[in-house]
């Protein structure tokens, strides 16, 4: 008995009843373990990444095309995601992960291929290539993490920082005057006519997981079936280490700002119907 | 009705501590733990016995270390059992 109540003062379970109903046949979730490797990822605690990356690898698991995806890996926080998803990946110089994922889908037209790239890459450095990708309606999948902030190299002030954001390099608030405004690159890119499919998702609540879960899929089927243009994901995620919060209060806080000037939903689709 | 019970386990190697599946959690039945894994973090741990499966917890976990499990119990109850009748027993409605 004294045993039993030093292991509840640890926070252990005490599995007292009869019958316990973790068995394999019950299972209802799990972490997909063929196309994500079963290694801890280096992303702050409360990170989006994470998330992004594990419904990547549930639609690879689920669809049966983990042999003929290939992905291209960014610079920023997720420069190492070849070391999370068990597939064939390349990495790309800064901001041109589009172009090189451009070069490998014209060399193998058969693979399934998509780049993954945050906001300071695709929306700063990578923004010609970006543009000039989606403009050529390249049959490729663009995978945006949109944090608001360079979080790799320390919290500096990227295109898509809120007006009044504090970071780094604005310590007293983005100044519209002097910085510009932020830049709705997926709005931007919505207008091409190379686009197909153009969405805007966040992954701060399980509804709005397996919405994104749902688009990410949306966009390999149409680039398996001879998708006719590229399909362009972003995904409005926080970043509580360089916004220097809890990951709730990150949460929370995407919730109140970014969410109303980076409005969730479709944007284009290839039926033309938009909401 | 059939009852539905669920169950989770958390790697607490993987876990972060950052606290997202206790917000998702509609039961409230997830805590921080009072001891740090490995790494130093101070892991999740389920206090309550309330579990539905609803995988909630499991969809916000940025590591994917919560699997989670769930039965639900389809067996019929017995509610009464008439034993012993020696007399007809008559139900009449009234027209």
């Amino acid at each position: 008995m004294n045993e039993r109540r030093m292991l509840d003062d640890q926070h252990f379970e005490t599995m007292i009843e009869e019958e316990s109903i973790c068995t394999s046949s019950n299972v209802v979730y799990d972490a997909p373990h063929k196309a994500l490797y079963d290694t801890p990822m280096h992303y702050c605690p409360g990170c989006g990444h994470g998330v992004v990356h594990r419904l990547l690898a549930e639609v690879f698991e689920e669809m049966d095309i983990i042999k003929e995806v290939i992905g291209v890996a960014p610079v920023g926080c997720s420069v190492l995601a070849y070391n999370y998803l068990n597939i064939d990946m390349s990495e790309a110089a800064h901001g041109r992960a589009s172009a090189v994922a451009t070069g490998i889908k014209r060399v193998l037209p058969d693979k399934l291929v998509f780049s993954y790239q945050g906001d300071g890459d695709l929306a700063a450095i990578g923004t010609g290539e970006t543009i000039h990708t989606c403009n050529r309606g390249e049959n490729i999948l663009i995978l945006f993490i949109n944090n608001g902030i360079y979080g790799m190299t320390g919290g500096q002030m990227a295109p898509t920082t809120l007006p009044g954001m504090k970071s780094t390099t604005s310590p007293f608030g983005r100044n519209v005057e002097t910085m510009g405004n932020p830049l709705k690159i997926t709005d931007l890119v919505a207008q091409l006519p190379g686009t197909v499919y153009v969405t805007r998702q966040a992954v701060h609540k399980p509804v709005n997981v397996r919405k994104t879960k749902k688009a990410i899929q949306k966009a390999f089927e149409y680039q398996q079936n001879g998708g006719k243009g590229t399909c362009f994901i972003e995904v409005v995620s926080n970043c509580p280490s360089n916004w220097k919060m809890t990951p709730l209060d990150s949460n929370k806080w995407m919730e109140e700002n970014m969410l109303p000037f980076y409005p969730l939903g479709d944007l284009k689709t290839p039926s033309g119907k938009e909401n | 009705m059939a009852k539905v019970k669920g169950d989770i386990i958390i790697d607490i190697e993987k876990c972060k501590g950052c606290e997202l599946c206790t917000d998702a959690c509609p039961q409230d039945s997830l805590e921080t733990a009072k001891q740090v894994n490995s790494k130093g973090y101070l892991y999740i741990v389920k206090i309550e016995d309330n579990c539905t499966g609803c995988t909630n917890c499991a969809l916000v976990c940025p590591e994917g270390a919560i699997t989670v499990y769930r039965k639900v119990n389809n067996q019929k109850k017995e509610i009464a059992k008439f034993k012993n009748i020696t007399n007809d027993i008559t139900l009449t409605v009234n027209e």
